[in-house]
Formats: C-alpha cells, structure tokens, sequence
C-alpha cells in the first residue's frame, strides 16, 4: 500500500453533500479486472459531456483547480455502494486526501486501503475551508499524518481524528492482510472450538 | 450484562483483539460476485496465497450478466471477459460457483438465502453494500470492499471496528397498500442517507415481527441507505420456517442445536442500544422519492419539498440540484406523472412474493401503451416457482417483459438502462443520478406502486385500485 505522511496542496471544493459512489466511478466502469485507468473514469458522467468533451463548470475541470491533490467535499462523501473502484478512481486521479465534516463507513474503510487519507473536520473548520478556496484558490494547506493535524495559511492548525491503527498503516506504507496472516494460530484454534456454521462441509 | 443480538453475534466472532486495534472477525460464510472480485483473486496470486477455506466461500454471477434469452452470446466484450475471469478464479481456488447456466444462479443476496447458506447468528460478508440484507435473519451481514475480499480469501477472517447499535422500533400494523417497501423508505426520509453511519440497526417492534422473511429481506436490504453497513432483525418461529429443509440448513439433530443456538441469539431484556427511532406502520402510506438518493422520499400523496422552505444551505443547494437533475418542480403531486419505465427487480424486492403482488395487480389486464415494463425474478429458482406458478404468463399477457435472472436495470452494468431523460418508477434501492443508466431517472417505490403504475403508465397510488 502506498505510504502517506505529509503533503502540502492546495484543495478543489465539491461541496455537494451526499456523493454517492454512483457519481465517484459509475457502474459501466466497472467491467475492469484491474484497477489500470480509473483516474480517467472519475466522476465520469459530472465531468464530461456526453461526447467526451469535458464539461467546463465542473472543479475538476477548472484550471485553478488542476493538479490538487486534496479534494474538499460536502458532507457524508461516498455513500452507496462497496466498491473500490471509488478510491482507486480518486487516487487514480492524482488525490491523495479527502476532507469532509463524514464518510459513509465502507468508503472510509477502503480508502484507508489505498492510502488515501479521509479527514473528518468540524463544520466551521469545513466552512471555512470552503471559503479559502473561493477567496485564494491556490493556497496551500498542510496534512500532517503524523501529528494529525491540518496547518491552514494563516498558520494556525486544526487537529483531526483517526484511530491509531489506521494511522501506523498509513505512515508505514504496511497493508492489514498482513497483520492479519501474523494471527495464523489464533485463528486455527478459534475455527477448532468453533464449529457452529459448518455448511460447506 | 444483558446484549443485544448485534452483541452476542460480533462477541462469539473475534478471534483476537489487541490493544489499540481493530478486532480480528471470524467470517462464515463470504459470497462473491463477479464485479468486485478480479483484484482480489490477483492480489492472491500475487502473493502466492491460496483460499483458507474454500467450503465457506460461495460464487455466483449476477451484476454484469444479461438478462436476454441464454442461449445468445453476451455482446459486451468487457462482461464476457469479467464472467469468465470469474469462472477462472472459483476454478482454480476450489469455490463453488453458481454459474450461467446454473438453475441456482441469481442475485447474490437472493440466493443465499433461498439455498439457506444465511443462517441466524452467522457473520456474512460480501464486496456489496447490500450484504446488510441478510441480516433478515439474525446474521451480522455487511458489504466490504475488494481489499477485504482479499483478506477473507485469505484468512477468512477482517479486521473491524465495532459499529454502534441502533435500534430501529416500528410499532403498528400496516395499512392495506402498504408494504415493507415503504417502511424502509419512510425510515430513510426520516433519519436521511447518512443517519445510520457508524451503526448497526436492529429493527424491532410488532409490525417488524408480523413482516414474512421476503418483507424483512426487503427492509434489511436498504439499510445501507440509511448510512448503516448492515441491519439485523432477531430470528423467531417465522425465521425458522422459512430455513426448514433448505439445501444448506442444517438436518435432523443438527438442526435441534442449531435451533437451540438460534433461540439464544435475540436481544435480552434491558439491553441498551446507543440510539433509537420510532416509527408507527399504522400511519404509512405508499412512498414514493422525488429526488436523486433514497432519503429524498415522501408519502405518495404529498408535494416536492421547495429547496426554499430549507434553511441549511448544502441541503437546500442538494434539493435544487436533484430537482433540476429530475427535472421536477417543487411543490407539485407525482400523482399521475407519466412514466417511460417500470422495473420490477433486484435484490430489494424481486423474490416471489413481490412477483404475485404484482402479478395480482396486472392479472387480466394490460399495461399502459408505449409504456416498457421489465421484469426480472432475482434468482433462476424464483424464475421456475414464478413460471410453475403461471406469473411469467400474466406478466406476458399484460405486455411485461419477463427476464431471465439478475441485478439488471438495477444498476445497469448489463446492457438493460434507462435512455437520457426517461422516468422509469423501480422497486430496486437507488435513484442515484445515472445509476438506472446515464441521464435516467428513477422513483423508487413498492412492488405494489410499481405494478399499479405499470397499468396506467403514470405514478399512481395503489390503493386507488385494490
Ligand atoms: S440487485 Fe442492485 S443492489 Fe442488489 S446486488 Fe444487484 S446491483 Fe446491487
């Protein structure tokens, strides 16, 4: 997995609420066996007309905006379906953080697979970033991993959650399968005192 | 301490948990789908791991698979590849798959339990969202995604944090019209496509307990629209009808303890949830949504919302953006709105209980001209029952098309989608912008609504003609 510590970026702002997956990578892009050109797919049907010109009103396709590397979204951010193919469209594209005031549990849960950083800040903080991108698009913020934490323009900073196991798979680049393969023998002696659901026999 | 089910599920399920992590879950049962699977198999390979245990792993193909006649090839050389990538990597990992041309092929969710692989007190995982529907029968079920697939194969185990439990209490009885469809609907109107996150629901309440297995399925499917990964309903003397005597439950003394253990399983008596709502059947009416995700949903005889009325301004700025998307205006009925599409499908609502309901509606009768109405059994085993029953004959006489088993226009990776514009009324669980097909847009309603629709070809209250 890719390791993440600290970038320095300036953010392009989604602010619609409730993105679903849907809108991340759309079903027909999800006909691949790899995880090869998402990036291009991403936000497919916001960011391109239907004869693949791209549409000029959406961020992605601001000049301004091109080249960040952290997305600024609304809240609750990628609701909706399981797939993957979210984050890996996302990073596929050049993102490496996503800050929002929440994040439907399951694209959480596959961003941090990807090394991509989901930040929960306040709704003031949140608020407030939304208006540092309209007042001074090209400032940059800080996202530092390590101390948790976000350093705005003005110098001040804001902190941000993120369980500490999460955190030492992020800084060190390590991926959960494995962690999980090191619990081996816990394993074999849970699947021996525990026979209750042996369908497939 | 007395536990609520969810409790007494992921108690029994971890294997280990050390300080400052995530448990390590025991999984029993995973099903796998063609779409959200490939990576994982290569991840595999590429480590040079093999399946743990193959015996607790089920395949099947649904999502990209067309629903046309089998005996024709499959056009899109994309899915075709996808299908048998899938038939290669169950083949070479020693996992059973419910293939084309399987009598026991069909929607993930729909044939785990028919094959009565979901049993109560069980953790099922699946890379799909609605994994939560399983938990119609005591199971803590929930979607994953393709990583984690590659952990299960792997180890059969995850790596979770323990959600919050929220109960979800609906008293009362249903109105006559008024079905599960419109529980769950009128749950996320309320508590909107974000409340639940972080949760676990567990639907209780007399009118969750008069529901059959079909209806709970129905209402533990979308709880993932309410923002929680999963939802569970305690087994009773109903749940364990539904399982008697299916291939995968278990037999004779084996069923006794089974049983036994099941019995053990429901909330105790004082246990705490950290949240609750409450809701009352009897004041349900049929629902209908208006906009572009499931919390956009309102009582069918109500008006659109006007994003004026709102005072948050992201709210606001949501509805004027869905409105224009579904090129609606706020304030009017949908009573009586024309439609291009009715899809009566998906793993929401296309078990054969929701066949009769609207075979019961369209029986004799045609559907509305120039109106198309597809639909689409969630299993092959559903297809035959529905077919030995003479369904797929009403449907046919009354100008339906009857499918062969799959997701479909559900989420239209298969070649069956709204064109640019259409309004289609779907019995699935998403109006997502595109989600129907690029451009389409969906109402989601009950089997019910959807076949009262279908005869007039506008959004019509299903009550008008029962
Ligand atoms: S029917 Fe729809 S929601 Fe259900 S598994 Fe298929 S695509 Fe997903």
């Amino acid at each position: 997995m890719a390791q993440f510590s600290k970038i320095t970026s300036f953010m392009a702002p989604l602010p619609d609420e409730n993105v679903d997956t849907d809108q991340i990578i759309p079903a027909r892009y999800l006909k691949a066996i790899d995880k090869k050109g998402m990036g291009e797919a991403l936000f497919a049907d916001w960011r391109y007309n239907p004869d693949g010109s791209p549409k000029p009103d959406f961020v992605l396709n601001d000049s301004k905006f091109q080249g960040a590397q952290i997305l600024l979204a609304g809240d609750n951010f990628g609701c909706g379906s399981s797939r993957e193919h979210a984050p890996w469209a996302l990073t596929g594209f050049g993102f490496r953080v996503v800050i929002s005031t929440s994040f439907a549990d399951i694209f959480r849960s596959n961003s941090l697979k990807n090394g991509l950083l989901p930040i929960i800040v306040d709704a003031k903080t949140h608020e407030s970033l939304f208006d540092l991108t309209e007042e001074a698009p090209s400032a940059e913020i800080t996202v530092d991993l390590n101390d948790q934490t976000v350093r705005l323009p003005d110098g001040s900073s804001v902190s941000f959650p993120i369980d500490p196991f999460s955190k030492t798979c992020l800084l060190n680049g390590v991926d959960e399968l494995g962690y999980i393969l090191g619990f081996e023998k816990e394993i074999t002696e849970f699947e021996g005192s525990n026979k209750k659901y042996l369908i497939g026999k | 301490m007395p536990k609520t089910l969810f409790e007494k599920v992921w108690d029994s399920h971890v294997v280990t948990q050390q300080p400052d992590s995530p448990a390590i879950l025991y999984i029993d049962l995973h099903l796998i789908h063609e779409v959200t699977s490939p990576q994982a198999f290569t991840g595999l390979r590429k480590r040079g791991l093999k399946v743990r245990r193959p015996e607790k792993n089920f395949a099947t193909m649904d999502h990209s698979t067309p629903t046309h006649d089998p005996s024709l090839p499959i056009a899109d050389p994309l899915a075709a590849a996808q299908i048998r990538q899938m038939e290669t990597n169950a083949a070479e990992f020693g996992i059973s798959l419910y293939g084309l041309g399987s009598p026991k092929r069909g929607i993930v969710h729909v044939i785990g339990p028919e094959l009565g692989l979901t049993q109560p007190g069980m953790t099922i995982v699946c890379g799909d969202s609605h994994t939560s529907t399983h938990g119609a029968f005591g199971t803590l079920a929930f979607g994953i995604g393709t990583s984690e697939v590659e952990h299960v194969l792997a180890t059969q185990c995850l790596l979770q944090h323990k959600p919050k439990t929220y109960e979800v209490r609906v008293d009362g009885t249903l109105s006559k019209g008024v079905s599960a469809k419109d529980i769950i609907l009128a749950l996320i109107a309320n508590i909107g496509v974000g409340g639940g996150t972080g949760h676990v629901f567990e639907y209780t309440g007399a009118a969750i307990r008069a529901l059959s297995m079909e209806e709970r399925m129905t209402i533990c499917n979308m709880s993932i629209e309410g923002g929680a990964r999963a939802g569970l309903i305690a087994p009773d003397e109903i749940t364990y009808e539904y399982l008697a005597g299916r291939e995968f439950v278990p037999k004779d003394s084996e069923w006794e303890s089974a049983l036994a253990h099941w019995k053990s399983l429901p909330s105790d008596e004082g246990a705490v949830f950290d949240k609750t709502v409450t809701l009352n059947a009897s004041d349900l009416e049929p629902m209908i949504t208006y906009g572009t995700n499931p919390g956009m949903g309102m009582k069918i005889s109500d008006r659109i919302p006007d994003p004026a009325s709102y005072s948050d301004a992201s709210h606001k700025a949501a509805l004027e953006k869905s409105l224009a998307y579904m090129n609606l205006q706020p304030g009017i009925q949908l009573l009586g709105k024309k439609v291009d599409v009715v899809f009566i499908g998906s793993c929401t609502n296309s078990r054969i209980s929701d066949l009769r309901q609207a075979a019961a509606i369209l029986k004799g009768r045609k559907v509305a001209k120039d109106l198309r109405v597809m639909v689409v059994p969630g299993s092959m085993q559903i297809k035959k029952q529905a077919e030995d029953e003479g369904l797929d004959q009403v449907f046919k006489d009354a100008g339906a098309d009857w499918r062969e088993a799959g997701c479909s226009m559900c989420l239209a990776m298969n070649g069956d989608q709204l064109e640019p514009g259409q309004y289609a009324v779907s019995t699935s669980n998403r109006n997502f912008e595109g989600r129907q097909g690029k451009g389409g847009r969906t109402f989601l309603a009950s089997p019910l609504t959807a076949a009262a629709t279908a005869l007039t070809g506008k959004i019509t209250d299903v009550r008008t003609i029962l």
